[in-house]
């Protein structure tokens, strides 16, 4: 059986310039940040993002690895906008595709099951449509004959996602309050990649949750990672929850000059460097879940 | 209790729970603090069968209150992560209000970006969200605090959310699926009772003139046959709003 346990950098060293990548979890919950901070200090560029956008989206439009995002938001939750998603927005360095939340699902799931596209009525009479020329519609051939839109399968070249356990052949379980949509992420890309707080024996799963949250299958996974406390400073409950003042710090270092101080802390440095920087393992493990 | 013992946000919330009314057994989700807490209202008086979130992914039996919790614990009754929250809105068993940034006459709303152009904002916002596809589904009212023409435009700079521009609806797009509802403001209520859905003052918070709304808004407006003044909250409103919903008074900080 195969072993896809891997390292953060050779996971980066796969990826090429130019790709699409889908990012897992959603906002500021669940979010791969090791693996986002591993791409900023790698020479990729020019890439397509599609996230349910939080900090690894800022993180990346900070650093200037964005060419294209496929967006419905780019939220840190507990702060409705991610401020580096902003400044990189007004200053029009970005080329956008914006979406509604459902299209970015459906244009994941017809991607999965190799559809062209999947119809939806989302986006219909909107500037959604109008903004994105590239989008169709499509007349029902029932009777009805409804006009849908036809929303395009998003084929990505690699997926990024994070979660409490995976096994050594990339069997993964998610224990939080909601699996968002790495499934799809994972079901939709070429190349699957899932950062982990724990690799565990396969036994061990059903020690930790029920059957419902083996989310992921080991077919739906290329390599797995074992990052503790990799989706820092988002939520990975019940483990840890949003670190509210790292993101606060974060969302602050919008200048140069801030930008270039929260790098060298905190992204510019190993695992290790990166949760004494933020606090330890004691302090992010007594993070609260979030209350919306 | 006399009838000027309430604050404006107290009044809103019980005129903006108004819009769940005989809404049945449908998930009522409230976006932002008044909207939020005038779903828990319409559930713990007139609509008892709302259905409801924490605000994250668990179907509660009652409304949570907001902010800290304390003691209070959740009264779970079902599991709607986010892929059930998309199967059950594009289904229409769900009526949301939310606060729109910039409104126009066709009650198409804005939460996308200010000025510049879609390429080069001049001021992000969120982004559509979810609103295209709430918007073309299932009833949709809207909560806005600060009642202008700065929100109440002739044009949206961008079109989030669907409206009433038959300009904007290709032939053979399902349009009796899209239904907008109530729109509250800190000066009145309004409806899209006029003709071809036009935007309808309703009723007029108390204070306020009908010149006064006119005035806030860069559109015509129509007057509804029956204009009264907004009913201001019950004694029992007050206590749930106040004892049960927000007891740490967080509906304070909206109108400062």
């Amino acid at each position: 059986m195969a072993d896809k346990r891997r390292t953060l950098p050779d996971v980066v060293a796969e990826l090429r310039d130019g790709m699409t990548i889908g990012i897992g979890g959603w906002g500021a919950r669940r979010k791969p940040m090791a693996l986002v901070r591993e791409i900023l200090r790698s020479p990729l560029r020019d890439l397509t993002i599609v996230s349910y956008g939080g900090p690894d989206v800022g993180l990346l439009c900070a650093a200037g690895k964005v060419k294209k995002l496929l967006f419905g938001f780019v939220s840190l939750d507990l702060i409705p906008l991610d401020p580096h998603f902003r400044v990189a927005r007004q200053a029009g360095s970005l080329a956008v595709m914006e979406l509604d939340e459902g299209m970015i699902q459906w244009g994941l799931r017809a991607a999965m099951l190799r559809l062209p596209f999947l119809p939806t009525r989302a986006g219909l009479a909107t500037d959604v449509e109008r903004l994105a020329p590239e989008l169709k519609t499509v007349v029902s051939p029932y009777d009805d004959g409804e006009r849908l839109l036809a929303m395009p399968a998003l084929t990505l070249d690699a997926a990024l996602v994070h979660v409490d356990h995976a096994d050594a052949r990339g069997n993964a379980q998610i224990l939080g309050p909601d699996p968002y949509f790495d499934d799809l992420f994972c079901g939709a890309a070429r190349k699957r990649y899932v950062t982990c707080e724990r690799i565990v024996e396969t036994s061990a799963f059903a020690e930790h949750g029920c059957l419902h949250t083996l989310v992921l299958d080991r077919g739906m996974v290329d390599a797995v990672i074992e990052a503790p406390f990799g989706a820092h400073p988002t939520s990975c409950t019940p483990a840890y929850g949003i670190d509210l003042e790292h993101l606060k710090a974060y969302g602050a270092a919008t200048t140069p000059e801030a930008w270039a101080e929260y790098r060298a802390r905190f992204v510019d440095v190993d695992a290790s460097a990166y949760l004494a920087a933020v606090g330890g393992a004691d302090r992010v493990a007594a993070i609260p879940a979030p209350i919306f | 209790m006399t009838d000027t013992d309430y604050t404006l946000a107290e009044l809103c919330i019980t005129a903006a729970a108004e819009a769940w009314r005989d809404a049945g057994e449908v998930l009522a989700s409230g976006l932002g603090l008044v909207p939020r807490l005038a779903a828990g209202l319409a559930k713990l008086t007139f609509s008892p069968d709302l259905q409801m979130t924490d605000a994250e992914s668990l179907l509660v039996a009652e409304p949570v209150p907001v902010g800290k919790r304390g003691a209070y614990q959740v009264q779970v009754e079902g599991w709607l992560p986010f892929r059930k929250v998309f199967e059950l809105l594009w289904s229409g068993r769900r009526h949301a209000m939310t606060m729109p940034t910039q409104l126009d006459r066709f009650g198409q709303i804005n939460i996308s970006y200010i000025g510049g152009t879609f390429e080069k904002p001049k001021v992000q916002l969120l982004g559509v969200r979810g609103i295209p596809g709430n918007t073309i589904n299932h009833p949709c009212s809207f909560f806005v605090p600060d009642h202008s023409k700065r929100s109440f435009v002739e044009r949206v700079d961008m079109v989030s959310g669907a409206g009433y521009d038959p300009a904007r609806w290709q032939d053979g797009v399902r349009r009796d699926l899209h239904s907008l509802r109530l729109i509250v403001t800190n000066l009145a209520v309004l409806d899209f009772g006029g003709p071809d859905h036009a935007i309808r003052v309703r009723s007029l918070h108390p204070g306020v003139t009908l010149e006064q709304v006119e005035a806030a808004t860069s559109f015509p407006l129509v007057r509804a046959d029956d204009l009264h003044a907004t009913p201001t909250p019950t004694a029992e409103q007050l206590r749930l709003i106040r004892t049960v919903l927000d007891p740490h008074d967080l509906r304070a900080t909206v109108f400062k």
